[in-house]
């Protein structure tokens, strides 16, 4: 009965996952600029990766506490918490990144398509000394 | 009990998107199209290789994706600082 | 010194995270892990110990952790939701109204400015696209400009990014 529930809500979240890691893709594909594109393309991989890797945590964890059927305990523990640690590097990387990509797009004079404002428009880019880069979240 | 044939599916899924965002690589009309495309890869095969570690009962591959996230992720930093075109 | 030990501290603990499941000499390690570990951790805590523990220890208090917990279950976790709804709208719709607008947030520390940035681009259809380092203002990439928020310059951070300023500062701040 429990195992039942179980799988029913693994499936559900790898399919949320999957919809929207597929929604990433046409995105790209559907999106007129640089920056609409990295809205597809952060938002959705980060959503989607939260549910796909939360899927196979949950995997871990019963195979953790439960001695699942196929999976000993160390096998459960070491899979919950390995996938865990690449969900945080995922988490931590990919606003960072993104925001790094739209300033280099920017700064190397890609415009926005279609755009009604644009504050940043003609602002010399100057160069800056600190970086401010490292997510230390 | 979850069959291996449903993370056949979910990793056939993802490499359609991975495909979709090779086209746009391929297209993209500058250079930080392309690596908008680039970048939404790399995440898509990080969690590709957990997926694929589970159903193959390989833990190992979730360590590599671990380093690959990282690593993916200061390549990204370079390129866009190259686009910018500062100095280093 | 106290940098050293601290970074130690913590790079030992994430490495016996990651090494759980390796042996039955000391509970669920190995005793080979354990000493590959503190000796990694001395050499890694030698180097970045500088660079990880800041003069100011604001950051050492409990209560701002758990605020910040908090704040990742609760109203981020909620805008993330909100934000890939949106997307996935306009990617099957293909509306979109884009613009690059200014807010100033009013934070002063990096970590919070840093936050805040990361927050943005992971929440409604927006997207921080470059800093101001000396009035620490934001650009902001908005997929879905809204008319009355134009009407006031620097833009009113109520339309971008909701309450998370307030969050931010009682965090790092």
């Amino acid at each position: 009965m429990l195992s039942g529930i179980f799988d029913i809500i693994i499936l559900v979240s790898l399919s949320i996952g999957v919809f929207f890691n597929f929604l990433a893709g046409v995105g790209l594909l559907r999106f007129p600029d640089v920056y609409t594109r990295l809205h597809a393309g952060t938002k959705c991989t980060t959503f989607g990766s939260i549910f796909l890797c939360g899927s196979i945590i949950l995997i871990g964890l019963r195979a953790w506490f439960f001695s699942y059927e196929g999976l000993t305990q160390t096998d459960g523990s070491t899979l919950a918490i390995h996938t865990a640690g690449a969900l945080f590097a995922i988490l931590l990387t990919n606003p960072t990144g993104a925001h790094a990509l739209a300033r280099a797009a920017h700064r190397s004079g890609v415009k926005p398509v279609g755009a009604v404002i644009d504050d940043l428009e003609g602002k010399p880019a100057k160069k800056t000394t600190s970086k401010k880069k490292e997510a230390e979240k | 009990m979850i069959e291996s044939t449903t993370f056949l599916v979910v990793l056939s899924a993802l490499f359609l998107s991975v495909a979709m965002a090779i086209i746009r690589v391929i297209k993209g009309p500058t250079a930080p199209d392309r690596i908008v495309g680039l970048d939404t890869i790399n995440t898509i095969v990080i969690v590709g290789m957990v997926i694929f570690g589970y159903s193959t009962n390989s833990v190992i591959y979730i360590d590599v994706a671990i380093v690959y996230a990282l690593l993916s992720f200061i390549s990204t930093l370079f390129i866009a600082k190259y686009l910018e075109g500062g100095e280093f | 010194m106290i940098a050293f030990i601290v970074t130690t501290i913590l790079c030992f603990i994430t490495y016996l995270l990651f090494t759980t499941g390796s042996g039955t000499d000391l509970g669920i390690w190995s005793y080979e892990e354990i000493i590959f570990g503190i000796v990694l951790s001395a050499i890694v805590g030698l180097i970045a110990g500088k660079i990880f523990v800041k003069k100011d220890f604001r950051m050492a208090n409990p209560v701002r952790w758990l605020t910040f917990i908090a704040y990742v279950i609760g109203p981020f976790f909620a805008g993330v939701v909100k934000a890939n709804i949106d997307v996935a709208y306009r990617v099957i719709t293909g509306k979109i109204n884009p613009g690059i607008v200014k807010i100033s947030p009013g934070l002063k520390t990096d970590l919070g400015i840093t936050m805040l940035a990361n927050s943005i681009t992971l929440t409604p259809g927006t997207l921080s696209v470059d800093i101001d380092e000396d009035k620490n203002d934001l650009y902001i990439h908005w997929i879905n400009v809204k008319k009355e928020a134009l009407q006031k310059k620097p833009v009113d951070c109520k339309y971008v990014c909701g309450n998370f300023p307030k969050w931010i500062r009682r965090i790092a701040e």
